[in-house]
């Protein structure tokens, strides 16, 4: 760690993920994001770095297939239309088990849109998004400095799982400015090796190859089933979420990101009024923390569950299934780039507290 | 009993899943012999593509990444990005490359991407069992296209190598044939000037290579050969469209 720096959310994961020993970034233009592509054009050729704008998000994303079937840690940034040209090389990448990361900075949907922060992605990228029988592991930030300090660990499990790493950040954290701090630059040389990589034979091995290609069902279902097997290793081992005030919490709220941080308010102002409320923010969505949830719902003090999002709903159906429907589980979102006040948040709370009562 | 020729080392000796007829056996063969003529073997990296051609997951006896639809020469930019010094190429299909692939064929060509393209050009979608390809002729009937092709209805065939040498990134642009022993020499002494422009950084290099489906042209290995002397061959004239200096 050294000095302070103020900076943009969308810059500051560019210098995240180079400090996280990526040399790699392939783009395509989109809003609100331009500000990362921008920013690894200027700094990657400082430590012999590639940058290269692609013809399409299509392409880009193809890029970093091929990169990292080379074995080379790489990134893509880009918002939600962006990431939907995506989901076909996504599916391709995670088939063919290589590691890569990709920041959805989210915006508002469907279609066009427009370029403000929304949450509308959710489905997309903890359900899957492309073809066939797969899953991203998800990391959602809630603050510049947190989507810093995930970066490395999206680099990490990238690498560990050989599958893809999504951060799912939104148009707020990539457009606000906030202080910072980061880490040392990771070593490349001391990074784990690729024996997997299609790097070429060099004298030194038989050949590689990588693919997600298996016309024989026997085989492709083997192939799956390895996958699978990693998937419940990820739920094993790197859920991340984080509690607040939830150990006298009667009132639960749910929810990921920029709307945990509002919510992060609202606990102060209602915890001042007397009313024991509480935050559970998942900071993987997939991994789901499913037991911690589920275990707060065991609880015979805490009553029910408030969801907040920004979208009209699609969190909300992971935390019921957590919860197996043993707490009322109620929702409260705003769309189209629209925020929620803390105090409306309160009144939502308060007035689903009253008729708990 | 003598062996008078090997399997060149970068092929699987092992049997081909390929149609009878087919010219893709004798295209992997050249590019094959021209990897272990030109020493390439042990830096070489292929990307595959989806089509008949994605079975060559199986064939190529070094490192190989298979691809999804037309974005082989993506990937190969990533491949190449990633590691400047090795070989990089692609293997792909007419319905790969010129129809959904063909923005990013445009692109790696006019970006000057040292990875060099072996294009199999036959006309018709063969994989998934005998489509119109971007490529298919005038008149010709096809699954998708019983009547016949026409400019009405589909357009008309594109002419990749001609419409490629419009740019300043290729170095490198040739059309030739599998067709005859003299089409399959000059196919191989192109695939050769086409390696050779990557080896030496001079750009982006392609081989156009006019080849038959006898299986989705209905028609015996034979006459599929006489069809491309008689009507591939003088829609898609044979010849060098770019040679660029130094080669």
């Amino acid at each position: 760690m050294g000095e302070k720096l103020l900076m943009k959310g969308a810059e500051a994961i560019g210098e995240a993920a180079i400090r996280a020993g990526c040399r790699h970034f392939f783009g395509y233009p989109i809003t609100p994001q331009n500000e990362a592509p921008a920013y690894m054009a200027r700094r990657l050729p400082e430590v012999n770095g590639t940058f290269l704008q692609a013809e399409s998000e299509v392409a880009a994303i193809n890029m970093l297939y091929g990169c990292a079937a080379a074995g080379k840690r790489v990134i893509t940034t880009s918002s939600s239309p962006g990431i939907s040209l995506m989901q076909e090389g996504l599916s391709y990448i995670a088939g063919s088990e290589l590691p890569v990361v990709v920041m959805n900075v989210v915006r508002g949907g469907p279609g066009l849109g427009d370029i403000a922060p929304a949450q509308g992605d959710y489905f997309q990228a903890v359900k899957g998004g492309g073809h066939g029988d797969y899953h991203l592991i998800v990391l959602a930030p809630s603050t510049v400095q947190e989507s810093i300090d995930l970066m490395q660990l999206a680099f990490d499990l990238a690498d560990k799982y050989r599958n893809p790493v999504m951060m799912l950040s939104d148009g707020l954290l990539g457009q606000m400015m906030e202080a910072v701090e980061f880490p040392g630059f990771v070593d490349i040389e001391k990074l784990p090796k690729k024996p997997w990589a299609a790097d070429s034979m060099q004298g030194k091995r038989s050949r590689n190859l990588v693919n997600s290609f298996d016309l024989l069902p026997e085989g492709l279902e083997v192939m799956n089933k390895k996958m699978w097997a990693k998937y419940a290793d990820v739920e094993k081992n790197e859920v991340k979420f984080e509690e607040v005030e939830t150990a006298d919490a009667e009132y639960i709220f749910v929810a990921y990101g920029t709307v945990a941080r509002i919510i992060k308010t609202v606990i102060k102002d209602l915890r001042s009024k007397g009313h024991k409320v509480g935050l559970i923010r998942p900071i993987t969505l997939y991994p789901f923390p499913k037991k911690q949830l589920l275990a707060l719902a065991e609880n015979p003090r805490v009553k029910f569950f408030l969801d907040i999002e920004l979208s009209f709903g699609q969190m909300i159906e992971d935390v019921k299934l957590s919860t197996e429907f043993k707490k009322p589980v109620h929702f409260y979102g705003r769309q189209g780039g629209m925020l929620p006040e803390p105090n409306e948040i309160s009144e939502v709370m308060l007035k689903l507290m009253k008729e708990a009562k | 009993m003598e062996q008078l020729n090997h399997m060149p080392t970068p092929l699987m000796d092992i049997p081909r899943s390929y149609c009878p007829g087919c010219t893709h056996g004798i295209i992997h063969r050249l590019v094959a012999e021209v990897i272990e003529e030109m020493d390439l073997l042990q830096k070489a990296i292929i990307v595959l593509p989806v089509g008949c051609s994605t079975l060559a997951v199986d064939y190529f006896a070094f490192d190989s990444v298979q691809s999804a639809h037309g974005r082989a020469p993506a990937v190969a930019t990533g491949v190449k990005r990633a590691l400047p010094d090795r070989f990089v190429m692609t293997y792909q299909g007419d319905g790969d490359l010129a129809s959904i692939g063909a923005a990013e064929m445009v692109h790696a060509a006019t970006r000057g991407e040292l990875i060099t393209t072996i294009f199999v050009n036959n006309g018709i979608y063969g994989m998934t069992g005998g489509q119109m390809a971007p490529t298919s002729l005038m008149g010709w009937k096809t699954e998708t296209s019983p009547y016949g092709r026409t400019a009405q209805a589909n357009g008309y065939p594109i002419r990749v190598s001609e419409m490629l040498a419009q740019l300043n990134g290729p170095a490198y642009i040739a059309r030739t044939d599998v067709v005859s022993v003299p089409g399959i020499n000059k196919t191989k002494a192109a695939i050769k000037k086409a390696f050779t422009a990557q080896i030496k950084g001079l750009g982006y290099s392609i081989v156009e290579i006019l080849s038959t489906c006898p299986t989705n042209w209905g028609m015996t290995p034979v006459d599929a050969l006489k069809r491309v002397k008689e009507e591939t061959m003088k829609y898609y004239p044979l010849g060098e469209f770019k040679v660029a200096e130094g080669l």
